[in-house]
């Protein structure tokens, strides 16, 4: 993953719809080659401006928890408006549970260029 | 606040004298060329031309209520400080302008310590503009059910002191996907309307939390529609832009058009690309004082001219 990473923020300068496009890419391609991780990560880490991982695979149901590490506020913010966080200090965590299946892109509000997607089966 | 600056006021010397920080330099803006002056003569009250520049208004911004980090843990003391400082002027303007971030975390009980703290200045009339982390729960809530009067509920407004006409601009509410500030179509057609029919010698003054020019756009330093609200302001002959969000002191003039950033009550933050993002910057308590701040304008009516006082701390 951190690998992927790493080259998804290598284009973040990328327009929107490509990066939309790679992050179905990388997560079908999560989907194809590690069905045996059963334990997808449900907890994001906000460090040095980035969510990470930037991607993160789900089942409906799952809770995902996002805490944020930086001494600067962070808030996790869906851009359909499904939820959004307050500002999360230090150490402060977030959660919200994924009843529906889809893909859902997350933004921080205060750094909107800091972005992640969720997916949901 | 001493200053080794050269007493001829030249581009050049402006220049220079950003590039080695400006602590205590005075800005005289004269026809949209910035230049400076040693403040030892400003002290004296006496201005280039024609005599002593009326005060017009005092900037301060990002006072950052709520932080508590190693940067700054005492974030309002800082902001007493800047208020003593203010309140000892021989000369206080009759407003002063907040460029946002008044708070950390847009909580209300920050909003409350904040508003306490500013009714501490003597200054009669307070204007605001919210930076990014007064609104982070969102449009009409905490800040504008606060400061959100003079502009129904929107943000932007405009008023007229001393014949100048003043725009305070929201570009926090509508960031590009880039990461860049944004006005938004709305703002935009109202400042369109707003400037519409006014004389092109009415000084501008234009205040927003984030640049209104790009400064750095990887850590969002700028605001993507601001080329829009440029076109109806470039016909101005004087329009001084300020802004604050980058904790530092930045400044650009193009043709009539100052831009400059101010400094933070609360605590630094690198230049620009420097780390790995735009997060509070510790630096020895000793050097704090010297890299917080206030910015204070007067005007000057023979020749009409604006000019910009940088003050730290320490």
């Amino acid at each position: 993953m951190s690998k992927i990473n790493r080259g998804r923020a290598a284009g973040a300068s990328l327009a929107v719809g490509a990066l939309v496009a790679l992050d179905l890419l990388i997560a079908v391609s999560i989907a194809d080659s590690a069905p045996a991780q059963a334990q997808a990560p449900s907890t994001v880490v906000i460090k040095n401006f980035m969510f990470s991982p930037m991607t993160v695979v789900v089942k409906a149901g799952t809770t995902v928890t996002w805490k944020n590490l930086d001494g600067e506020p962070h808030t996790v913010v869906n851009d359909a408006g499904l939820f959004r966080s307050s500002a999360l200090d230090e150490n402060d965590t977030y959660k919200f549970k994924f009843e529906k299946p889809g893909i859902y892109k997350v933004f921080c509000g205060i750094h909107p260029n800091m972005k992640e997607t969720i997916t949901v089966q | 606040m001493s200053s080794g600056l050269p007493s001829n006021p030249s581009r050049r010397g402006a220049l220079q004298c950003l590039a080695c920080g400006g602590a205590g330099t005075l800005f005289v803006l004269v026809g949209g060329v910035l230049a400076p002056l040693d403040l030892a003569l400003a002290a004296t009250g006496r201005s280039p031309s024609a005599g002593a520049g009326v005060p017009l208004f005092l900037q301060i911004s990002d006072t950052h209520i709520g932080f508590n980090k190693e940067a700054n843990p005492d974030v309002a003391g800082t902001l007493k400080q800047t208020i003593d400082f203010v309140n000892a002027m021989p000369m206080k303007p009759a407003l002063i302008i907040h460029t946002g971030d008044i708070t950390h975390l847009s909580k209300s009980e920050e909003f409350d310590r904040a508003a306490q703290l500013m009714s501490g200045l003597n200054i009669t009339e307070l204007h605001t503009t919210p930076g990014e982390h007064d609104v982070t729960d969102g449009p009409g809530t905490e800040y504008f059910s606060r400061f959100g009067k003079a502009s129904d509920n929107r943000g932007y407004y405009s008023f007229d002191h001393q014949g100048v006409h003043f725009i305070a601009l929201v570009n926090v509410m509508h960031f590009k996907p880039n990461g860049l500030g944004g006005l938004g179509d709305d703002q935009l057609t109202w400042l369109e309307s707003d400037l519409r029919g006014r004389s092109s010698s009415t000084p501008i003054v234009v205040f927003a939390h984030m640049p209104m020019w790009t400064i750095y756009q990887p850590w969002g330093w700028g605001t993507g529609d601001a080329d829009q609200a440029f076109s109806y302001l470039k016909r101005f002959g004087s329009v001084t832009v300020l802004n604050g969000h980058i904790h530092q002191i930045v400044s650009k003039v193009e043709g009539n058009i100052t831009f400059h950033t101010a400094r933070s009550t609360a605590y630094p933050q690198p230049t620009a690309g420097n780390g790995a993002g735009p997060m509070p910057l510790k630096v020895p308590s000793d050097q704090l004082p010297k890299m917080l701040g206030v910015t204070s304008v007067e005007i000057v009516r023979h020749p009409l001219a604006l000019s910009l006082t940088d003050t730290t701390l320490g």
